[in-house]
C-alpha cells in the first residue's frame, strides 16, 4: 500500500505508467501532482513518458510496407470470389439435389408401403379398416389369421394369439370367411376369390389332416 | 481523460458506419469487407510486427489473419469492439506462426528471465535531464518514425508487445492481458518499465542526434 503522504521518487516511478493512465485514485493523484510540482527529476519523467505515449501512439507510426493495401485488397478478393463460387456451384446442384432426394425419398416410401407387410399368399387381399389391436390367432405353415374358434383355422395345435396389427406386419392376410367383412371386396372382387379359394384349400388342409 | 483516448481511433468515429458495413458483409456483401478492414491494417500490420520483428512474415500474417476475420465474421458479435477482435485474431496468428517457426527456443530465454524475477525488479530513469519534447510534427520526417521504430525494437519482447499493443494499438489494459495471455499486473508492470525505456533511450537518442535538423530547432528550442 502506497503512503500518499510520504511518497519518495521511486516510489512515483511506480506509479507514473497509471499516472498517465489516469489509473490512480484521487488521493494517489493528488500527492504526485503535489511532488511533481517540487521535483524537477520526476516532473522530466512525466514529461518524457507522456511524451513517448503520444508520439507512439500517433497514426503515423503505424507504417505498412508499400504495396500492403493493394496486395491485401487483391487477396480479399480472391477469397471473395472463391466463396461466392463455392456458394454459387453448390447452390446450382441445390435444387436438382434436393428434387431427386424428394422424389427417391418418394419412391422409397411408396414401394415401402406397397411391399410391407409381404404377404404369404399369392392371392392376399389387404385388410380394409380392421381394428388394429383385435385379437386374431394364426398358426404355423397357415396364411391366414383368424377370429379365435374359426372353423377353418389351419393346423390348431401350432395356433398363436395376436394381434390383428402384428398378424399384418407378419404378411398374414384376414380368413375371407370369419373376416369378410374387413376384406377391400370392392377393388379386389377377384382377389377375393382367390383368397376365398386359398381359405377352402387351407380348409381342405385341415380336413386331410384331420383324416390322418 | 486518459491520454490514449485523445489518440484518434477510427473504429469510434466511424462506429455506425462500421457496425452498418458489419452487418452487410456478415448478409453476404462480401465485396465491401476490404472497405470494413482498410481503417485497421496499419494496426493490424504493426500488431504482427511487434510479434514477429520480420517485416516479410508480419505483412503475411497481417494478411492471413485479415483472412481469417473474412471467413469467420458471420461469428463477431456486436457486442466487442471489431478492431480489438480483429487485433486479437492478429496477435493469435502472430503467436501461432512464432511458435511454428521455433523462434520460441530463442525467446525462451528471455522467458526465462522474467521467471527469475527480472520482470519485477525496477527500471529506474536514467535521464533526468529537462524533458526535451519531441513534437508530433516531428513524425511527419520518416527518419525520425524510423529512429523511433528502431528504440521500439531495441526492448525486450516481452516490453515490446506490450508496448504495442497498449499504446499503439489501443487495447485497454485487460484486452492487452488477454491477447497476449498473462495477468493484469504483468501488463501494468511491462508497460511501465517499457515506457521508461523508450523515454531513456529518446533521451539518449538527442544526444546521438538521432532528431537532429529538426524544423523546430531553428530559432526557439523546444526545451
Amino acid at each position: 500500500m502506497v503512503n500518499h503522504e510520504a511518497l519518495n521518487c521511486e516510489q512515483m516511478w511506480r506509479e507514473i505508467s497509471n499516472y498517465v493512465d489516469g489509473d490512480v485514485d484521487a488521493a494517489l493523484r493528488s500527492t504526485m501532482d503535489e511532488h511533481f510540482r517540487t521535483c524537477s527529476r520526476c516532473a522530466s519523467v512525466l514529461a518524457g513518458t507522456r511524451n513517448v505515449v503520444q508520439l507512439y501512439g500517433d497514426e503515423r507510426m503505424l507504417e505498412v510496407p508499400a504495396g500492403f493495401s493493394r496486395r491485401l485488397e487483391k487477396r480479399l478478393a480472391k477469397k471473395a470470389a472463391v466463396k461466392r463460387s463455392g456458394w454459387a456451384g453448390w447452390s446450382v446442384w441445390l435444387v436438382p439435389v434436393a428434387a431427386m432426394v424428394l422424389i427417391a425419398g418418394t419412391l422409397l416410401m411408396t414401394s415401402s408401403s406397397r411391399n410391407w407387410p409381404a404377404f404369404k399368399s399369392q392371392h392376399a387381399v389387404p385388410a380394409k379398416n380392421i381394428p388394429p389391436d383385435m385379437v386374431v390367432v394364426v398358426s404355423s405353415g397357415a396364411k391366414l389369421f383368424h377370429v379365435p374358434g374359426c372353423e377353418f383355422i389351419h393346423d390348431k395345435a401350432s395356433q398363436r394369439t395376436m394381434t390383428a396389427k402384428e398378424a399384418m406386419r407378419e404378411g398374414y392376410v384376414p380368413c375371407p370367411r370369419c373376416l369378410r367383412q374387413y376384406l377391400k371386396t370392392g377393388l379386389t372382387r377377384e382377389r377375393g376369390e382367390d383368397a376365398r379359394a386359398e381359405a377352402e384349400e387351407e380348409q381342405g388342409e385341415v380336413l386331410s389332416v384331420a383324416g390322418h | 481523460m486518459v491520454l490514449s483516448d485523445v489518440v484518434d481511433n477510427p473504429g469510434q468515429a466511424g462506429g455506425t458506419r462500421e457496425q452498418d458495413l458489419i452487418l452487410s458483409v456478415q448478409h453476404g456483401q462480401l465485396e465491401l469487407f476490404y472497405e470494413l478492414v482498410r481503417p485497421y491494417e496499419r494496426r493490424v500490420y504493426a500488431a504482427a510486427l511487434a510479434i514477429l520483428r520480420n517485416e516479410h512474415d508480419a505483412e503475411d500474417v497481417a494478411q492471413e489473419a485479415m483472412l481469417k476475420a473474412f471467413a469467420n465474421i458471420r461469428q463477431f458479435r456486436a457486442e466487442a469492439r471489431f478492431s480489438t477482435w480483429l487485433i486479437q485474431i492478429t496477435v493469435n496468428e502472430a503467436l501461432m506462426r512464432r511458435r511454428r517457426e521455433r523462434t520460441v527456443q530463442m525467446e525462451g530465454i528471455d522467458g526465462h528471465r522474467s521467471a527469475t524475477g527480472e520482470e519485477e525488479s525496477e527500471y529506474a530513469p536514467r535521464d533526468f535531464a529537462d524533458w526535451r519534447e519531441i513534437p508530433s510534427e516531428a513524425l511527419e520526417r520518416k527518419e525520425v518514425r524510423l529512429r523511433l521504430a528502431e528504440a521500439l525494437g531495441t526492448l525486450d519482447r516481452k516490453y515490446r508487445e506490450v508496448f504495442v499493443l497498449r499504446d499503439m494499438e489501443h487495447l485497454n489494459i485487460q484486452e492487452t492481458a488477454e491477447a497476449l495471455g498473462i495477468t493484469v499486473a504483468s501488463v501494468k508492470t511491462r508497460l511501465l518499465r517499457a515506457r521508461l525505456m523508450l523515454r531513456d533511450l529518446l533521451a539518449a537518442g538527442w544526444e546521438q542526434g538521432w532528431f537532429s535538423r529538426l524544423p523546430f530547432e531553428k530559432g526557439n528550442k523546444p526545451w
